[in-house]
């Protein structure tokens, strides 16, 4: 397990890059997904106002 | 153009996202697993490079994914400014901070990458150069997306942007021909067949995948969102003028 964890010397290269790559993935996911929900709780307030004021 | 616009309509579309989206999420999930998988246990270390060489797994698809945002982005804004399809500039826009996205890891990984290899962590060589030119161009893109008021005028300023800058893909490509790079060529596509071996070829391809697939979730997700908040534009403005 040690071994594996070391890359043969290169641990200091190769987990960063892996674990860059994994959080710049999940950080867009999170943030697009977060996005499309608050614009759709916004956009059914505003249906739901336009349907109070009728 | 009759058929080009029946997509145009969001009703349809968002119809065909709620399908795709958690298919290309299952794919995502699927390819990641197996492609992280080969890529540390089943793919060998380089006889050079040492285990170094795993970097490769997600810096190739990453440079990959990034070249492939930008000319989803550019075939987007030329639709969009010939035939003003409604859909093109959303896509366009949706796609450009995945590729930007991508375009970084590709940057960061290779300099990860580079440090051990080449013993730097950057040179201005052609192929990096061009790169980094490329991640401004995204940058440059969603700037000038932000810029206006009027969403039509930045669609059209920025399909514009997308399409100059479309002139750096190939540079990106053939970089590693034109010009002396400490850059290695390519080795996956060329001619006379791939010189990488499947040991190493699938768990790429793989990865690749994984990459891909996560761009057409992610894209899909973007771009309800950009429709959602088009009609809440539209019934703000309908608030405002009393409607």
């Amino acid at each position: 397990m040690n071994e594996f964890l070391e890359m043969g010397g290169y641990a200091a290269f190769v987990w960063p890059a892996y674990g860059l790559s994994a959080g710049v993935l999940v950080v867009i996911a999170w943030l697009s997904i977060r996005d499309l929900k608050n614009t759709q709780n916004t956009f059914e307030k505003l249906s739901g106002e336009k349907e109070k004021s009728k | 153009m009759a058929d080009l616009h029946r997509f145009a309509n969001p009703t349809r579309f968002l119809k065909l996202a709620g399908i795709i989206q958690p298919w290309a999420l299952a794919v995502f999930l699927l390819s990641i697993t197996v492609g992280l998988y080969m890529a540390f246990f089943t793919a060998p270390a380089d006889y050079q490079q040492g285990e170094s060489a795993r970097i490769m797994y997600v810096h190739v698809p990453a440079a990959w994914m990034a070249m492939f945002c930008y000319t989803v982005m550019a075939v987007a804004s030329a639709v969009s400014l010939i035939w003003k399809h409604p859909l093109a500039d959303v896509s366009a826009r949706a796609t450009a901070p995945i590729g930007a996205a991508f375009t970084f890891l590709s940057l960061a990984t290779g300099s990860l990458w580079g440090k051990p290899m080449w013993g730097t962590w950057w040179v201005w060589d052609a192929r990096l150069t061009s790169v980094l030119v490329l991640l401004f161009l995204y940058i440059g893109y969603m700037a000038l997306q932000g810029a206006f008021d009027d969403r039509v005028r930045a669609a059209k300023a920025s399909a514009i942007l997308a399409l100059v800058g479309f002139v750096n893909v190939p540079i990106i490509k053939f970089s590693v021909d034109w010009w002396n790079t400490l850059h290695q060529p390519a080795s996956v596509i060329k001619m006379g067949g791939s010189s990488i071996h499947p040991s190493m070829l699938w768990p790429l391809l793989i990865m690749a995948i994984a990459f891909k697939a996560y761009y057409v979730w992610v894209l899909m997700v973007r771009m309800r969102q950009e429709l959602v908040a088009n009609k809440v534009r539209i019934l703000r403005l309908k608030q405002v003028h009393g409607g």
